[in-house]
């Protein structure tokens, strides 16, 4: 794969011969955990395995928390109850899962975000943004849907709200909430079909995961310089990159074991600092809560949704222009659905030919601006819609749009890119010296490791 | 596999067609019945009526009761409150259809028309009925004279109503809809 010459897998025993003629099941693994990886990889390229590690604890620590659960709005509640108290280390269990998500967040959004500092999303690798877009509008899903199952009054208002955006959609959108939700409000068939759906979709992200995987190992990684690997030969390529294993499976495995002595801690002892206090009360139909907030993956688009009120020129105009089709209401959810769409659009937005942020001196203070935007509007989502706070969701929510319509298109016209290093060998000697460790890093490398 | 020459191209294209279109009806046909089991169930649908007793909602008071999941408002407006909302000009208003469905949909939104007649007939504005949910994302209004405007205040993202339940401030685009209700005698609402 990935046209990078490379040694391919070559059966030996008879064993492996007669396998391999019916099914090349060997090959196709040997292939995929060898494949020759640009050697000058950074920290910000451990996520994807952080990434998968979080999907195989969630849907592990999911699979036995659903043996415990009872999907009835009468027992939803009293059930999460039992899987705390009850249950042989069910309280393990179910902080794991709900910490599970938010660490599966984290990584999610390092990971986009490195892919957008670094152009991992340039040609030739839009398949894999795009279908990593999906795998993240997937986990957006599945999230919501889970946040829901504790039946706790967070759950309760949260989908009221959540569902009511697509009650916003013009002609058709009442229908849709009713469908969705199996009745007129939310209730007992809204809390199964939750059940079902947040048990299916990891099975669904799983499965893209290997698309995404198949996608990126067909172009080849990307790297911190953005120049591609040499195919021209084998000895050019080999001065490019080293094999995944055992090279960056064991960084990546290391990454992760100081991540989960993170998540660990957060999990033993601060487990529901990232849930609200609410959500222990048992949903209610006839009280909301003061203050709705969804959980603080979602606050930056909770932000977008909520800066286009009516008061907004662009809303009014949308209002006037479509013949009131498009009031504030629905202006809003098309906003927040559009902040996802317009990301996913990057591949063909950004007109720079140079693929790494490292090279170009403008984009990187926008690059910044817009990871520090992203941070202002999560704060502003958990604000009250009140005061000054929706000025500022306004503007952070005009930067999202800007970033990526206006700014990305732009700066590639505009920008004077540095000049980057012609191949990745000359990165990783500029780095780490040709023959000897970097003085002080504690660490030795070399350019040609032992064999 | 159709050669220009073959004279039985025309016989292949309409049976394929034929067969495609067939296969698309079958899925579809096939497909709705799996979309439509995620409709409201039977039982769902069935409690779709409600009577109230109203007795004891005293003046000044609020009733909310759970009619198809949803709450609804039943307020014994005071003297001041019907006063304050017969004085409001039409033009301050946000949305200006009543948004009764007990009423024809072009219905300005005046009190009289939000509000609901006793037994006899006579609207006396005392009573106002209407869903408790909030017209821009569901949540469910606080009232007890709440919000700028005297009436009820949507905690989740600032919608004010005044005290006919109509929208005046906020991302709310239209007041609070009120439900088919009429008095079935002197102290009992029946809704739906």
């Amino acid at each position: 794969m990935s046209g990078i010459p490379h040694d391919h897998y070559e059966p030996k025993t008879r064993g492996e011969k007669w396998l391999d003629r019916r099914l090349p099941i060997v090959g196709l693994m040997y292939d995929t955990l060898m494949i020759p990886t640009p050697k000058n990889l950074n920290w910000m390229w451990i996520w994807g395995i952080v990434l998968v590690f979080c999907l195989v604890l969630q849907i592990l620590t999911g699979v036995l928390l659903a043996m415990h659960y009872t999907p009835h709005v009468d027992h939803a509640f009293a059930s999460i109850e039992h899987i705390m108290r009850n249950v042989n280390g069910g309280w393990a269990l179910r902080y794991i899962h709900m910490n599970g998500a938010s660490l599966f967040f984290v990584a999610v959004y390092l990971h986009i975000f490195r892919g957008l500092y670094y152009g991992s999303y340039k040609t030739p690798r839009e398949v894999t943004w795009i279908i990593g877009m999906l795998i993240y509008v997937l986990m957006m899903g599945t999230a919501f849907m889970g946040y829901v199952l504790p039946w706790g009054q967070m759950s309760f208002w949260g989908a009221t709200v959540i569902t009511g955006l697509f009650g916003a959609i013009p002609f058709i959108g009442e229908g849709i909430q009713t469908w969705l939700l199996g009745g007129p409000a939310v209730d007992n068939a809204t809390l199964n079909r939750f059940l079902s759906l947040h048990f299916l979709l990891p099975f669904l992200i799983l499965g893209l995961v290997i698309v995404h995987v198949w996608a990126f190992h067909t172009t080849g990684n990307n790297n911190p310089t953005g120049v591609e690997v040499r195919r021209t030969s084998k000895k050019e390529a080999e001065a490019d990159t080293l094999p995944f294993w055992p090279y960056f499976v064991i960084k990546d495995l290391f990454a992760l074991m100081v991540i989960l002595v993170v998540f660990f801690a957060v999990v033993g002892f601060m487990p529901n600092w990232m849930g609200h206090p609410d959500n222990y009360i048992e949903a209610n139909p006839l009280a909301t809560p003061a203050h709705i907030v969804p959980e603080w993956y979602f606050l930056p688009f909770y932000a977008i949704l909520r800066a286009f009120d009516g008061e907004v020129w662009v809303v009014i105009a949308a209002n006037v222009l479509t013949g009131g089709i498009i009031d504030a209401k629905f202006f809003g959810v098309i906003a927040m659905f559009g902040a996802i769409v317009v990301m996913a659009l990057a591949p063909w937005l950004d007109t720079s030919s140079v693929r790494s942020g490292r090279y170009r001196p403008m984009f990187k203070w926008w690059f910044w601006l817009f990871i520090i935007n992203f941070f202002v509007l999560m704060w502003v989502g958990a604000r009250p819609a009140e005061g000054i706070y929706p000025y500022i969701a306004l503007l952070g929510s005009t930067y999202w749009f800007a970033y990526f319509l206006v700014i990305l298109p732009l700066l590639g016209v505009i920008e004077k890119p540095l000049p980057q290093p012609v191949t990745i060998e000359d990165d990783f000697n500029h780095h780490y010296g040709t023959d000897h460790g970097t003085p002080g890093s504690g660490v030795s490398p070399v350019s040609t490791p032992a064999e | 596999m159709s050669y220009a020459e073959d004279p039985s191209g025309d016989r292949r294209d309409f049976l394929y067609y034929a067969t495609a279109g067939t296969g698309v009806v079958v899925a579809g046909a096939a497909a709705w019945p799996l979309v439509n089991s995620m409709n409201p169930s039977a039982d769902t649908r069935a409690a779709s009526q409600l009577r109230v007793d109203v007795s004891g909602v005293g003046e000044g008071t609020q009733l909310t009761v759970l009619f198809l999941g949803k709450p609804v408002f039943i307020r014994r407006r005071t003297p001041d409150e019907i006063e304050a909302a017969r004085a409001v000009e039409m033009s301050d208003l946000v949305d200006p259809l009543a948004r009764n469905a007990n009423l024809a949909d072009a219905a300005p939104a005046t009190d009289e028309d939000r509000s609901l007649a006793t037994f006899d007939g006579e609207n006396t504005g005392e009573w106002l009925v209407m869903q408790g949910v909030c017209t821009h994302l569901g949540c469910v209004p606080l009232g007890d004279g709440s919000g700028d405007f005297g009436g009820w205040f949507c905690p989740c993202h600032g919608s004010h109503y005044d005290t006919a339940g109509r929208i005046r401030r906020g991302p709310a685009p239209e007041n609070l809809p009120i439900p088919a209700v009429e008095f079935i005698d002197e102290t009992t609402l029946l809704l739906g």
